[in-house]
């Protein structure tokens, strides 16, 4: 068990692994996602309320979802980061927080269009809308606190602290649509119902949410091995790598 | 299908620039991610391999030639 812990931690280990889960990765999100978009957007049904603007739900909820989850592995990261000093948590919250933040300005940009036709406005100080906002300062704070600090191991703790105390936010968008009744409507999934939709709705919303995951997984390798690049540029491994093309 | 015709596919019932926009805003911001972060990884690899060849070529010319080399010189003393 600690040996698996050791290996995961060793970026060298990580880079190899990547290198190979990432066509994938890659292959399955695009599968996924191109599947679900195009079922959604040509041959789902439509909505007998909505009309069609409600086709802007197959990007609109995976990105929102993929928003939060980020920011939930990021925190997991951090907890990591803290307690057992592991340089891949570190170089993994680095790597995803930009990602994390197109994700959510995709989310609110989406829903900013759907809420036109659908609510009548772009925008409306609604408690889900204002705690999605809330994410996106948080991502963009992490990224400003670390580029701030120029020590490595300060900047690590520091941006591993203010993640943390952003899980806060998470319950809270989660639950807004339910502690305050405003416009935003209630979750599409949940663990324990069956969905309220007809099935031609719901699978093709599920596709594009795992396409979205399994693309995030592509994007968190390559960012991470770009940034374990440029940590251990001095290591012989890395040196081999570049030179010959294996790890 | 959920649409009679292409044109009826485009207009989504006058609910087509939204429905557009929103999709073009996400795949252009997806692509801009996807191939911003795969530049980036190859860039920082570019300037890795290109600090190893200059340090390789700054070793070959300092290793034969020493920097200082001691002859003895004969001076006639009268």
């Amino acid at each position: 068990m600690w040996r698996i812990f050791h290996k995961l931690g060793s970026p060298k280990w990580f880079f190899g692994i990547a290198a190979r889960f990432m066509p994938w990765l890659l292959a399955g999100g695009l599968l996924l996602l191109m599947a679900g978009i195009i079922w959604g957007l040509a041959f789902a049904p439509e909505d007998y309320l909505q009309g069609n603007s409600y086709r802007i739900i197959f990007i609109h909820v995976p990105s929102a979802f993929m928003a939060q989850s980020v920011y939930i592995m990021m925190a997991c990261a951090a907890v990591v980061t803290l307690v057992w000093r592991m340089k891949l948590a570190d170089v993994f919250v680095k790597a995803v927080a930009p990602v994390g933040l197109v994700l959510t300005f995709l989310a609110l940009f989406t829903g900013a269009v759907w809420g036109k036709p659908t609510w009548g406005t772009w925008w409306i100080w609604d408690a889900r809308l204002t705690s999605m906002l809330i994410l996106l300062f948080l991502y963009g704070g992490v990224i400003a606190l670390d580029r701030a600090i120029n020590d490595e191991k300060s900047a690590a703790r520091a941006v591993a602290v203010l993640v943390l105390v952003g899980v806060v936010n998470i319950p809270i968008i989660k639950y807004s649509v339910e502690w305050w009744n405003t416009l935003h409507q209630p979750a599409t999934f949940k663990l324990t119902e069956k969905p309220s939709m007809p099935a031609e709705m719901w699978v093709p919303l599920l596709l594009s949410v795992l396409g979205l995951y399994l693309i995030f997984g592509w994007l968190a390798c390559v960012r991470m091995q770009a940034e374990i690049l440029v940590r251990e540029r001095r290591t012989r491994w890395v040196k081999t790598f570049v030179t010959t093309g294996k790890v | 299908m959920a649409f009679d015709s292409f044109s009826a596919f485009i207009a989504m019932d006058g609910h087509g620039p939204y429905v557009w926009a929103c999709y073009g805003v996400f795949f252009v911001a997806m692509v801009a991610l996807m191939a911003g972060s795969v530049r980036s990884r190859n860039a920082i690899i570019a300037s890795c391999r290109r600090g190893y060849e200059t340090q390789a070529d700054k070793s070959r010319v300092a290793s034969p030639t020493p920097s200082a080399t001691f002859t003895r010189v004969n001076i006639p003393q009268d």
